[in-house]
């Protein structure tokens, strides 16, 4: 066993002063996630990048993308991949925890209020109205996505997203079976569409 | 159909097997959790989903802990602690090994192009979640209404969405969304 291969060598992000211990790591994670309502991410932005400048804009976003693309809760893989860059796994479970667990047990302590008292009217009523609100904050996010499709023209990028939005949302088929078929299509249309309008 | 089992290896299996397809977040898998719920195991009513939606969007913490609320509905606390680890832990042990990956490797081109292949599929999957909770909520006028004031004032004003959320609350309470 070779005794100079370096432990602790490879991607250490440039901290200029040294990485923050479990506990603070757990409660900056929980102090963002309690501040989420509707969402972590900008609250993440702001307590990594603009509060303790852990990272720097760049590497939070390099990260973000990174996250974004692989499949999952992405604020939460985030969290992972954060957490282990400055602390190894167990700054992984720590970041993580902190994410996770005080929402948790608020969203415990909610679901055990709601078996109680869920059949009460004026309750069913409240929660009523406010998932026709919620619905619409996710229809709002759907065409902030889609407003780039339509601008440029992407006419194969919106057929597939209604191909499958109606295997989804109206054949109610089981979402495994959909992406396996969809993924493979859109990869390989948009490396062909690439090609072509790069030659 | 699979509910004869142990509910919680089911919530285990399932959540475990979800997160692996929720591509673009928590937002787009909730077709699927609806289906394996609501269809496949009668663990909630559509009322009971869209209530917990509703609840989820309610509390502070990402949109992925609507997962600890249908995991409760099924096995208590150990259900909601189970379908929360099944639902994060996977991806975010992917997550750390691509990470890993492509730090060293530094190639940094094919995610772009699968990122942009992924993108018309998670704007599909989140169109599908709205118009399946739509069917069980905006059942009335003013419901419909209110869902289109939502996404209008937060597509067009900086407004914070709670109180939207709030606002929501206050009209059905009087019972006007019905």
């Amino acid at each position: 066993m070779p005794p100079d291969s370096s432990s602790a060598a490879a991607p250490a992000p440039d901290l200029s002063k040294s990485p923050p211990d479990l506990l603070t790591l757990f409660v900056a994670f929980a102090k963002m996630s309690l501040a989420g309502f509707g969402g972590v991410l900008v609250w993440a932005r702001r307590g990594i990048v603009d509060q303790h400048k852990w990272m720097t804009a760049d590497e939070f976003n390099e990260t973000f993308a990174l996250c974004h693309f692989l499949p999952g809760p992405n604020i939460v893989n985030l969290t992972f991949v954060f957490g282990f860059r400055l602390r190894g796994l167990p700054g992984s479970i720590a970041a993580f925890s902190g994410l996770v667990g005080p929402p948790a047990l608020i969203m415990v302590v909610m679901g055990a209020l709601y078996h109680r008292y869920g059949e009460i009217d004026a309750l069913r009523r409240i929660l009523s109205g406010v998932a026709c609100a919620a619905i619409g904050l996710m229809l709002a996010v759907v065409f902030r996505m889609m407003m780039p499709l339509v601008k440029r023209h992407d006419v194969i990028g919106l057929l597939i997203m209604a191909a499958v939005f109606v295997a989804i949302g109206i054949l109610r088929l089981p979402l495994a079976a959909v992406l396996l078929v969809a993924i493979p299509i859109s990869i390989l249309i948009t490396t062909a569409m690439r090609k072509r309008d790069a030659a | 159909m699979s509910s004869d089992g142990n509910p919680v290896l089911t919530l285990a299996a399932t959540f475990a097997l979800m997160s692996l397809f929720a591509v673009g977040g928590a937002n787009s898998a909730i077709p699927e959790m609806h289906r394996v719920a609501v269809d496949v195991n009668h663990w909630l009513t559509d009322k009971q989903f869209t209530d917990v939606y509703a609840i989820a969007q309610l509390s502070p913490g990402p949109n992925v802990l609507i997962v600890t609320l249908i995991g409760y509905s099924v096995a208590g606390v150990l259900g909601a602690l189970v379908a929360t680890v099944a639902m994060c832990v996977p991806t975010a042990v992917l997550a750390l090994i691509v990470s890993r990956f492509l730090t060293r490797a530094s190639e940094a081109r094919w995610p772009a192009i699968i990122q942009a292949a992924l993108v018309p599929l998670s704007i599909g999957l989140m169109g599908a979640s709205g118009f399946i909770l739509a069917r069980t909520s905006d059942r009335t006028v003013v419901a419909v209404l209110m869902t289109i004031a939502a996404a209008v004032l937060a597509s067009a004003t900086k407004l914070n969405p709670l109180w939207m959320l709030v606002a929501g609350g206050c009209l059905g309470f009087a019972g006007l969304i019905g």
